[in-house]
């Protein structure tokens, strides 16, 4: 058995990029010291893990930090006194020994795999392609009659076209212009409603505006609003402005 | 070459991945699976020297594979590409999911130490596992197996062909139930 290396030196230096994780690190450490895994110093391999995350400031890596935790656990439970011929002492390195080799037996699995990954990447199959999807629609196949066939039921299932009769609504633009001249005669100012009354048709609506515009146009009307959205006053123009 | 080989020898050379037992059958109804077989020892025969293809099992079927001296010429010729290393961490998820399934992510991310999830979402996406079914146990989890695309990258027949577990130096001791005080 070697003795404890201090920290930071040559022999102890790791990259943890090589580790898969803390289970990979222990197992590197445990070779290293060449000690019995099943009798696991469990003191001083707890130490080396301290010492080889807290040097390579893997204070974020979750999963080391739970496994160092764990190991002074199982340190601090070694240390308990027990009675000599105790049947009921469980050695507190029993779940973790057994997880180290579980794992290891894993990673003799991986280079087993990965060799045979190795030979096969070296045979080429036909057409090969990475990873093989449904298999290929065959070719298609289809004489003509088929061909009818398909088209007619494809016909068959069109709709019949739905027409709209379009009904021209003419906008009576002179009426609502000579309706507003008539009240401009009547009254010095007058509003919308005054002009379309009550129940007017979208057409009565359009003719009204579009008459209204072309007067105000024409500097025969002045339209204004007392307030946004206001109703709408509509005076004659001033003779000056008409002019 | 019996006219059945040369049919069989046909459809694996218009496949481009392993064609299964049942599939190579379906080609002709008429005849027995136990004439395929012959049918596919013969032509596996025929191909095993003096060609520069093998007929090999692989995959739970049966595919033409160039011979693996061709391999570094073929390649640099870029007539084909040899398929992406696996990671390690991939390697030892799959080998996880391989012997244990079916396996749940849990399971695996305890074997190994580390979280698992990104590298067995990998996987999934390559196809090389997937979900077989889900755990009676809490919370109904998915558990997962391996697919026939895992046998082909590494060139197996089936999943008897993975090393027996015994056969591996460190020999795993069933668990025995370790109660741990939480």
């Amino acid at each position: 058995m070697t003795a404890a290396v201090p920290a930071g030196s040559p022999g102890f230096v790791v990259e943890l990029e090589k580790f898969s994780g803390p289970l990979d690190l222990l197992l590197h450490l445990i070779r290293e010291d060449e000690v019995d895994i099943t009798d696991l110093p469990i003191a001083k391999i707890a130490d080396q893990f301290l010492s080889v995350i807290a040097e390579l400031g893997l204070n974020q890596a979750a999963d080391y930090l739970e496994m160092a935790a764990r190991l002074l656990r199982i340190k601090a439970q070694m240390l308990l006194p027990r009675r000599l011929g105790d049947d009921e002492w469980e050695d507190p390195r029993a779940e973790l020994v057994r997880r180290l080799l579980e794992y290891q037996q894993i990673r003799e699995l991986v280079d087993w795999l990965g060799r045979a990954a190795d030979v096969k990447a070296e045979r080429f199959g036909r057409g090969y392609e990475a990873p093989p999807p449904d298999a290929p629609p065959a070719p298609l196949q289809i004489d003509l009659n088929d061909l009818l066939a398909a088209a007619e039921r494809v016909i068959a299932l069109i709709p019949e076209p739905m027409l709209h009769r379009v009904v021209p609504r003419p906008l009576d633009v002179e009426g609502a212009t000579e309706r507003i001249m008539k009240l401009l005669g009547e009254r010095d100012q007058f509003g919308w409603l005054d002009i379309v009354g009550k129940n007017a048709t979208i057409v009565d609506v359009l003719s009204a505006f579009i008459a209204l515009l072309e007067l105000a146009k024409r500097s025969s009307v002045t339209l204004s609003q007392l307030e946004p959205f206001g109703p709408m006053v509509i005076q004659r123009a001033t003779p000056r402005e008409a002019a | 070459m019996q006219p059945l080989a040369k049919l069989l020898e046909a459809a694996l050379f218009a496949a481009s991945r392993p064609l299964t037992l049942e599939e190579l059958g379906s080609l002709d109804p008429t005849v027995a699976e136990a004439a395929v077989v012959s049918a596919l020892t013969e032509l596996r025969a025929t191909y095993s020297e003096a060609h520069g293809v093998e007929l090999e099992e692989i995959a739970e079927g049966w595919q033409f594979l160039t011979r693996r001296e061709y391999a570094e010429t073929i390649e640099r010729a870029q007539f084909a590409l040899r398929p992406r290393r696996l990671s390690p961490a991939a390697l030892e998820t799959l080998a996880i999911i391989a012997y244990r399934q079916p396996v749940g992510r849990v399971e695996v991310d305890e074997i190994r130490g580390v979280d698992s999830g990104a590298v067995m979402d990998k996987l999934l996406e390559r196809g090389l596992i997937e979900v077989v079914t889900r755990s009676e146990g809490l919370g109904r989890p998915l558990l997962y197996g391996t697919t026939p695309s895992f046998l082909e990258i590494l060139g197996l027949k089936d999943l008897e062909d993975l090393p027996r577990l015994e056969e591996l130096s460190v020999a795993l001791r069933r668990p025995t139930p370790v109660e741990e005080e939480e």
